[in-house]
């Protein structure tokens, strides 16, 4: 109960359970945190990104995997969690930051603590990007670093808008088989750089299992397919089936991966950039 | 002879079966003229790429499985030896998993399906030494559910510690086999081992029929026993390794099938080989048709429907076992 305690010291007993308890919004003129934690990969990349010097004291694991993360060498300065209650609790945070869906058992369990914790969605398009920075930086007291943030995301984002009415075709294509729909960041990526994505023909909006058969059937311009993890594995191994590097022009070849795929970061556009030279690579092949 | 051409007609049939079914709604006749003649499009490449070595490696895999089950049953003379359940599927499985953790699956050509090889021989092996030449029915059956139990943790282990996050979900494809989306590749690679290996169980007919009027006469029929034996371990290991390499364990078919096939080969093994070798086909032919019929979207293993087929007649088996001693 040490959280507690210390913030009982400006608030009644009672006020600082129900703060605790219900992760109560930020007010506009509380003292901005100073010892902020963040548990998840995109929490930590825009905490990473907006913290004053030493308002940030750890970030995930995940966020130093050069893999996962695209502020990997970053993320290396700050002390690594694991998102266990114990750890996360001795570091003493006035603020943790936590995605809705990650380490649940030990949000609830800092909650109860009586830490103050926020979650967030999962960004699922490039249009909630700016609100989640604005989060973060109202959160962090750095409304003006957010701003300025919101502000490049939007230049940025502009001047990567397609040329041309030409959508080429593409498919997503992961592990297992997974394909993604157009519901979602990796979908909405696609829609950003002007590539159709197959999988909505597929009718598999929501993104699913597309059978090998049926990805060579649809013929898409070019298959994307995701970076494999060290180690073998018979799930990625359908990424390298001969009849996957069939389809499509030799000239068109695309990877995703987590790193610049998942988060709802402003390297969010780095994917957006990759996409859009691949579309140029296709519309330039067909002589459009 | 009428066996023969009754088993290679069922095969052929399952085989075009297999050709034209997959999520793909492509006519029958459409997908075996793009098989034949290339149209340069998609479903030459669904045929070719996709179809049709799936549909091959289930043909030799089966055969394999079928050849190396009645061989065993022939020389260890008891119907409940089975290369899955006797565990030298499950050590094949280990090995091949060893050698795609470790890299060696990607710095050598043959390293995946040979480093199996080698596991299912440490299994073969152990089993022959456990159950004894005669290979008595309950030292069969135990010794082989240790060997199992022993490879099914090591491979979970292995697979825990991979580095790769799908790798410990695939523990599944190692003890229960799947054909899908199984490329040319995987056929260049099991086929040289399963032919070798097919070749020297196929062999062994006639030393087996020997060895059904007891190992004294054997010999004295001029049969080599060691021989044999070391034949009987390298066509097993070399088949069984192979398959699992590829395909993941597919239990039972080396049960079902020369079980099935025996009464109509008189009970000799030597004919029982080629029997089976066919009727495997044709089993693990039938066996993936009906995992793209029942559940097309998911990946259903193989060795869930042989061992819905396979394992009530094992426990008839056990029981008619029991009753005899």
């Amino acid at each position: 109960m040490w959280a507690c305690a210390v913030r009982s010291k400006i608030a009644a007993g009672a006020l600082c359970l129900a703060f605790g308890g219900a992760g109560a919004p930020a007010l506009a003129d509380t003292p901005a945190p100073q010892r902020v934690v963040s548990l998840n990969l995109c929490t930590d990349q825009l905490a990473m990104l907006l913290a004053a010097p030493g308002q940030l004291r750890s970030v995930s694991h995940l966020a130093a995997d050069p893999r996962s993360s695209a502020m990997a060498d970053a993320a290396r300065a700050y002390p690594a969690n694991h998102g266990r209650a114990e750890e996360i609790y001795l570091m003493r945070p006035d603020l943790v930051l936590a995605g809705t869906y990650t380490a649940r058992a030990t949000v609830a369990m800092l909650e109860r603590l009586g830490l103050r914790v926020e979650t967030f969605e999962p960004v699922t398009s490039l249009d909630e990007v700016p609100a989640q920075i604005r989060r973060i930086g109202a959160l962090l007291g750095r409304k003006a670093e957010a701003e300025a943030m919101v502000a490049t995301f939007h230049d940025d984002l502009a001047a990567l808008r397609p040329e041309g009415p030409t959508r080429p075709r593409v498919a997503l294509y992961d592990a297992s088989g997974y394909t993604t729909g157009d519901r979602g960041l990796a979908g909405q990526i696609l829609n950003a750089a002007g590539l159709a994505n197959i999988a909505v023909e597929a009718g598999l909006s929501g993104g699913g299992y597309l059978p090998l058969e049926l990805l060579v059937m649809l013929n898409p311009e070019a298959v994307i397919t995701s970076h494999p993890y060290p180690g073998a594995s018979r799930a990625e191994e359908v990424m390298r089936h001969p009849a996957v590097a069939a389809v499509g022009t030799d000239a068109a070849r695309g990877t995703f991966s987590d790193r610049h795929w998942v988060c709802g970061t402003p390297h969010v556009l780095q994917a957006v950039a990759e996409m859009v030279a691949l579309r140029r690579g296709l519309t330039g092949a067909e002589g459009g | 002879m009428r066996l023969f051409a009754g088993l290679a007609l069922l095969v052929l049939l399952l085989f075009l079966a297999a050709l034209v079914i997959g999520p793909a709604a492509i006519g029958p006749g459409d997908s075996l003229r793009a098989l034949v003649l290339d149209d340069g499009g998609p479903v030459t490449l669904v045929m070719r790429e996709i179809r049709l070595p799936r549909a091959l490696l289930a043909v030799m895999i089966g055969a394999g499985l079928g050849l190396a089950g009645a061989a065993m049953q022939g020389y260890l003379r008891n119907p409940l030896a089975d290369p899955g359940l006797i565990g030298v599927s499950g050590s094949a499985a280990l090995g091949a998993v060893i050698a795609l953790q470790t890299g060696l699956a990607a710095a050598a050509l043959l390293a995946l399906p040979l480093s199996a090889l080698a596991g299912a021989m440490i299994g073969v092996t152990l089993i022959l030494a456990l159950a004894g030449p005669r290979g008595g029915s309950l030292t069969l059956i135990l010794a082989g559910i240790a060997i199992s139990a022993l490879a099914g943790a090591l491979t979970s282990l292995v697979l825990n510690l991979s580095p790769n996050p799908f790798a410990a979900n695939e523990i599944v494809f190692w003890m229960m086999g799947s054909l899908a989306d199984r490329s040319m590749t995987h056929v260049w690679l099991a086929l040289p081992l399963i032919l070798a290996g097919g070749l020297a169980l196929a062999l062994q007919g006639r030393a087996l029929d020997a060895l059904t009027l007891g190992e004294d006469a054997a010999e004295a029929m001029g049969v080599n026993l060691t021989r044999l034996r070391l034949m009987l371990v390298f066509g097993t290991a070399a088949v069984v390794g192979a398959s699992t390499a590829v395909a993941g364990a597919i239990g039972f078919i080396g049960l079902v099938v020369p079980h099935l096939l025996r009464g109509f080969v008189g009970a000799r093994p030597g004919r029982l080989l080629w029997a089976s070798a066919l009727g495997g086909a044709a089993m693990l032919l039938a066996a993936d048709i009906a995992v793209r019929l029942v559940l097309p979207d998911r990946d259903l293993k193989l060795g869930v429907l042989t061992a819905l087929v396979g394992a009530p007649l094992f426990l008839h088996l056990i029981y008619r076992t029991r009753r005899g001693a």
